[in-house]
């Protein structure tokens, strides 16, 4: 049903009508508006048989989900930011557990500073957790994503995070295709645990396992996760088929064939870029978008594939590595490797600065030219970071 | 399970089982057939007070509820001695996730079966005195204040035996550890104020809260059976004698546990909704000293030179325990 | 289910681990002495029977006592119950009323009319015993039980010997004693009464395999007091055989009884029943040093019976004793004190003690005998081969209990004789202290004190003095019992156990050590109540 919607709201309606049994969470901006929402849900007996828990941090939530999930229980919770880091020992316990929860991170910085708004510090931190990371362009597709999000996880017996841009998308009211109850309902089914926490079968899970099989344990869930890039491609083409739109894959391409300089992305800035990328080409420019919506497991072959006919690649972060750079970029040259590819890094939108299309325009000129350097910081008001760091230095 | 205590004088309340009883009035740990919910095989050390309270109160739980139970497990000692790769000790449904998250764990098994429409199922939580006063002290008041329906058993050794007996917020005042060592003026534990877990529970008013040592089977197995019977957040703090941390001999863990609730220094009680309702007497009082002196964590208030100030300060710890919760009742003082 | 690999495991895998491998000790279940069973002048296995008894096996209870003693509702009244001296559960609250018990038991058998089956094969050996007392009659009942004929001798009427001619019976009513003798005479055992045995040689050739004397010690001792003509003299043991045959002395209205024994106490209360409007005892010593049990001494005093402790009789006249005051001196001896009192007196009674009468034995004179008794050997045999000796006239404790332990240690080795072997006795000397019990487990309980005749009307009659345990009151008392050193299944070892370790084999069946996961903690050994485990070095 097409409705014109605040983003958070349409997530929150979108997982209701998973039938999650039990949601857990606590607030931290810009997730509140999703966990409202189910709790007014839950509260007026729209969704029923689901617990929603208001626990007391976000280590609590995870930890909750955690309990929920091993007792087969459909399982949800979002957060962002400060609290993904604080439930962090339980995001990697719940992958590690095969655990099929399902994790909206409405991305947001991380502080010192503190800074409430949005960039992908904070998913980006979890990379190596064990969670299936798929990103949001737009809120139609963040609330797609989660229906697809809880398929992927229970066959897979692995967590999903979803992660749409905290205010850009969870505050923002757009129309929305909702997806109807009964369109879930056929796209899916009720949930079958792998293993189950149940006392006439019982198990014990969580075992302590030594040096002498925590590799295989390990090399399992690295085989696990890269399944995933089969799974994820055939979950979308059946949400295709059932709901009539497209949403949700691995990558998304725009204008890439026969483009010599693709720009790569994740979230919603893509929809900034398309924009500048559509201008350009009408003025004749080869340039072209990839869109990243799988991050974990990366999907390198797809990825080298859509850019084996580009000379350069430009890739447009919202979080890096202190010290080194991007983040997205180590993946992307993993999939350029053996070809001469040029790869430009450019960091835009840390803590919530508009990530304008006249910067992107003037970057990507530059860019073209190969007229920039390995490592951007875009908008960098460059003259007074480094009069600060001249002062720092000097005493 | 009958919690009035059976005059039984050949063996009192006090054995583990009496062939002359009635079935119902035995001890469930007598029955050939109880669960052993902690079987045969797991890695704790000689005497492992939590070996064995683990096994009472879960075997307790499982008579209590048919069988019908999920028990959640902090990390710790009973979760590395019970479930190293690729032998599991337990018998009964059981998960482990992290240190500090048992309860809230707990709070997820308890909902997802509520969902589920299966209530009969019932939900323990447990861990030690680390995963319970400290690091997983947050989740356990968000149970408690939530009235999860969950019931946490704390099996508290009085430090974190696990990684080498360093000192916890439930290590007594002057208790050698590796991190409180025997050294300097002030030998030991530091006198704090103490975190007294069982009236930090109370204070969240929840439905049953209660302490038992291993050294009384029949008591904590009433209160386990008890507290199934009530729905919401319970609360059991189970003393257990280590061994290992406490130098002490393996054979004397239970006698340990019995000279602690005798000489007052662990009171044994009972609160519902907030409310202390019944505490067990002591019955042969003794003095602290009885109850130190077996142990080489105290050993450095015994000798080079005896510390009769220290000793006199955990005797008035001991002293204020039987007056605030009437430990020496009219029988008992009399006899 | 689909376990995923490692990390979720299948419940119960742990078996596989034996832990016993770190064992450097391990735990053994024994049978220890139980001081009750070793301070029992009859040998019997006290704790077992009581154990027995426990659950209402009253039958079984019996018969495992009988095993060892024909006559518990006769012990039940008479023994001074040693066993109770030294039960271990005296220093926790009380000794167990295990004499009370035994009385219950034996009663109960009595009421239940419960016999005593013949032997199922004869030996063919024929075994004389001379003297129906207490030992006597245990040595018959252990031969007959062993299939040899028993020919019981005895001089006067009626079995029982001191049982029945020295004990009134206020303390042991004569159909408990007729009773429980009944029951062996039921076993086949001949009893030839009113026969003297002149001859113990002529006896062997009249085709007995062997010969058990147990003539006991039926003459008083005299003590030399200056008296006039006119001075009424008895002894004990004449007064009390004439009651029980129904010839009532003349003892007149006021009595003293000179001695400090049992007797003494027996007669004095016996007078005291017959009409004697004052019995006094007049004793050299002082309570503490009378050989006099002193629950006896404490009956007499509360049925009115006098004592002057510290006094000797100095001369008796026709209607007065003088007496002279002692003091005791350093050593605790008395000595006399050149202080006098006369004391009213219509007859003296003497109760100083018996010695054995070996002119019944006629000219069997060439058995050794030693300062008036008759020495025996580790098998109670006397200086005659074939021909064995118990009871009052051998050097021991003259009591019916130490007579029946006699008759009991004489069977077998008359048995084991007359089958060419020798009888071994395993001596069990690990005796349980009280330190080695864990008394935590046991709960404070009172002995439950027998109810008593109220003692103003007992001195009229000789009706019984001391009442039975009705049965709750003996299941009470039995369950008292600590069962040192030998497993009661109080099921501690099986609870404790950190590692699972204990088996519990089922009913009257006890445990076993899973040696494949016992750690050897120990912890069962310090919290068996009745040290019926210890710590032995493995392998």
């Amino acid at each position: 049903m097409l409705r014109q919607v605040e983003g958070s709201k349409a997530v929150a309606d979108t997982v209701a009508a998973c039938r999650p049994q039990v949601i857990c969470a606590y607030p931290i901006s810009p997730q509140t508006h999703i966990v409202e929402g189910l709790s007014q849900l839950v509260k007026n007996g729209e969704l029923q048989n689901c617990e929603f828990i208001n626990v007391e941090s976000e280590f609590a939530a995870m930890s909750v989900a955690i309990g929920a999930s091993a007792t087969g229980a459909r399982t949800y919770t979002a957060t962002a930011s400060q609290g993904l880091l604080y439930m962090v020992e339980a995001v990697f316990n719940a992958s590690g557990l095969g655990l099929p929860i399902v994790m909206t991170v409405a991305n947001r910085a991380i502080g010192a500073p503190i800074n409430i708004w949005n960039d992908h510090s904070d998913s980006m931190s979890q990379r190596d957790s064990g969670w299936i990371q798929i990103y949001a362009e737009t809120n139609q597709e963040a609330a797609d994503l989660h229906v697809q999000a809880f398929r992927i996880a229970e066959e897979l017996s692995l967590p999903v995070m979803v992660c749409m841009d905290g205010f850009i998308l969870t505050h923002a009211y757009e129309r929305v295709d909702v997806a109807e109850q009964e369109q879930v309902d056929q796209f899916l089914p009720p949930y079958a645990p792998r293993q189950i926490l149940d006392p006439s079968n019982p198990v014990s899970i969580g075992a302590m396992v030594g040096p002498e099989a925590f590799t295989e344990v390990k090399y399992m869930a690295h085989m696990k996760t890269l399944s995933a890039l089969a799974v994820i491609p055939k979950v979308a083409k059946d949400f295709e088929i059932i709901f009539g739109r497209s949403s949700g894959g691995l990558i998304r391409r725009h204008k890439t064939l026969g483009a010599q300089t693709i720009v790569i992305a994740l979230g919603s800035v893509l929809g900034t870029i398309k924009d500048v990328i559509d201008e350009m080409v009408a003025a004749d420019i080869a340039i072209g978008v990839l869109g990243i919506i799988a991050f974990r497991p990366f999907p390198t072959t797809e990825v080298r594939e859509a850019l084996s006919q580009a000379k350069r690649v430009i890739v447009l972060e919202k979080a890096f590595q202190v010290g080194v750079g991007g983040i997205v970029i180590d993946n992307v040259r993993e999939a350029l490797r053996g070809t001469n590819t040029a790869a430009y890094t450019v960091i835009a939108g840390l803590g919530g600065r508009p990530i304008t299309k006249q910067s992107l325009r003037s970057y990507f000129d530059k860019a073209v030219n190969d007229q920039v350097e390995e490592l951007t910081f875009l908008d960098l008001d460059k003259d007074l970071a480094d009069a600060e760091l001249a002062r720092e230095a000097g005493r | 399970m009958s919690t009035t205590p059976i005059k039984f004088y050949q063996v009192g309340s006090f054995a583990v089982g009496n062939r002359l009883l009635s079935a119902d009035d035995r001890s469930i740990q007598s029955d050939p057939d109880r669960t052993n919910a902690l079987t045969s095989g797991h890695r704790a050390c000689q005497g492992c007070g939590e070996a064995l309270g683990a096994r009472y109160a879960l075997d307790a739980a499982m008579r209590a509820t048919n069988e019908k139970i999920i028990a959640v497990n902090a990390t710790g000692c009973l979760e590395v001695f019970s479930t190293p790769y690729p032998e599991s000790s337990w018998r009964i449904a059981w998960l482990h996730s992290l240190f500090g998250n048992a309860p809230a764990v707990a709070t997820g098994v308890a909902a997802a079966l509520k969902a589920q429409g299966k209530s009969d199922i019932r939900v323990i939580g447990q861990g030690g005195d680390g995963a319970t006063v400290d690091i997983g002290f947050g989740a356990l008041s968000g149970m408690f204040e939530r009235n999860d329906d969950v019931l946490y058993i704390c099996y508290d050794n009085e430090a974190y035996m696990n990684t080498g007996v360093q000192r916890s917020g439930a290590t007594p005042p002057a208790a050698r550890t590796a991190t409180t060592q025997a050294v300097g003026e002030n030998p030991g534990n530091v006198f704090g104020q103490g975190k007294n877990l069982p009236r930090i529970a109370m204070a969240h008013e929840i439905p049953y809260v209660a302490t038992a040592t291993v050294a009384d089977l029949r008591d904590l197995e009433a209160k386990v059976t008890k507290a199934m019977s009530f729905r919401g957040a319970r609360y059991i703090h189970v003393l257990v004698p280590c061994p290992l941390g406490w130098g002490s001999a393996s054979c004397d863990t239970i006698k340990i546990a019995r000279l602690a609730t005798q000489s007052g220094l662990f009171p044994v009680f009972e609160a519902e909704h907030g409310e202390v309702v019944a505490s067990t007497a002591i019955r042969h009082r003794v003095d602290v000293e009885e109850y130190l002196k077996l142990q080489v964590r105290y050993s450095h208030l015994f000798s080079p030179k005896r510390r009769d100030d220290v000793i006199t300060h955990l005797q008035s710890i001991a002293d204020k325990n039987i007056a605030r919760y009437n430990l020496i009742s009219d029988e008992s003082a009399s006899s | 289910m689909e376990k995923p690999f490692a990390i979720t495991l299948s419940v119960n895998s742990s078996l596989a681990n034996h832990t016993g491998s770190w064992r450097v000790e391990k735990p053994e279940y024994v049978h220890r002495m139980p001081p009750c069973n070793n301070a029992c002048p009859a040998g019997e296995n006290i704790q077992n029977w009581l154990y027995i008894a426990e659950d209402g096996s009253y039958e079984a209870a019996w018969r495992a006592l009988i095993a060892e003693n024909p006559f518990p509702a006769i012990m039940g009244r008479v023994c001074y119950h040693p066993c109770q001296s030294v039960c271990n559960r005296a220093e926790l609250d009380e000794a167990v009323g295990i004499n009370s018990v035994e009385r219950f038991l034996g009663d109960h058998a009595i009421e239940k009319g419960w016999k005593i089956p013949a032997p199922a094969i004869e030996s063919g050996h024929k075994v004389l015993v001379i003297g129906a007392g207490p030992a006597g009659l245990s040595a018959a009942y252990h031969l007959r039980s062993m299939g040899h004929t028993v020919i019981v001798r005895d001089a006067t009427h009626a079995p029982g010997g001191m049982m029945r001619y020295g004990i009134p019976k206020y303390r042991l009513p004569r159909e408990v004693l007729d009773a429980e003798i009944d029951r062996i005479k039921d076993m086949g055992v001949i009893f030839e009464m009113n026969t003297r045995v002149d001859d113990v040689h002529e006896a062997l050739n009249e085709g007995f395999s062997a010969v058990f004397l147990a003539i006991g010690a039926q003459l008083s001792k005299r003590a030399y007091i200056p008296a006039s003509e006119a001075a009424r003299i008895l002894d004990a043991i004449t007064v009390l055989h004439d009651v029980e045959d129904g010839n009532q002395p003349l003892l007149g209205r006021k009595v003293v009884v000179y001695g400090g024994g049992n007797t003494a106490m027996d007669v004095a209360r016996t007078a005291k029943r017959l009409g004697a409007e004052e019995a006094i005892i007049v004793y050299r010593r002082t309570r503490d040093k009378a050989p006099a049990n002193d629950e006896e001494i404490t009956e007499a005093l509360e049925e009115g019976i006098l004592v002057k402790w510290l006094s000797t009789v100095k001369h008796a006249g026709e209607n007065s004793l003088q007496i002279e005051k002692m003091a005791l001196d350093a050593d605790g001896f008395p000595q006399p004190t050149g202080e006098f009192e006369t004391l009213e007196a219509d007859s003296l009674i003497l109760a100083l003690g018996q010695e054995v009468d070996f002119s019944l034995l006629g000219n069997s004179a060439d058995l050794d005998t030693k300062d008036g008794l008759m020495p025996v050997d580790s098998t109670m045999m006397t200086s005659h081969p074939g021909i064995f000796a118990g009871g009052d006239m051998i050097p021991a404790d003259r009591t019916v209990t130490t007579g029946v332990g006699h008759g009991k240690k004489a069977a077998r080795n008359i048995d084991a004789w007359l089958r060419k072997t020798s009888f071994e006795k395993i001596e069990n000397k690990d005796i349980v202290t009280f330190d080695q019990l864990n008394t935590w487990y046991y709960t404070d309980a009172p002995h439950v004190v027998r109810e008593r005749l109220e003692a103003t009307r007992r001195a009229k009659d000789f009706s019984e003095v001391v009442k039975g345990l009705d049965e709750s009151n003996a299941l009470y008392e039995a369950r008292r019992c600590m069962s040192c050193g030998n497993c009661f299944e109080c099921d501690n070892c099986f609870g404790v156990c950190p590692d699972n370790a204990i088996i519990k084999l089922g009913p009257g069946k006890g445990f076993e050590i899973n040696l494949d996961y016992c750690k050897g903690c120990g912890i069962c050994v310090s919290e068996c109540p009745s040290s019926s485990i210890v710590m032995v070095p493995d392998k």
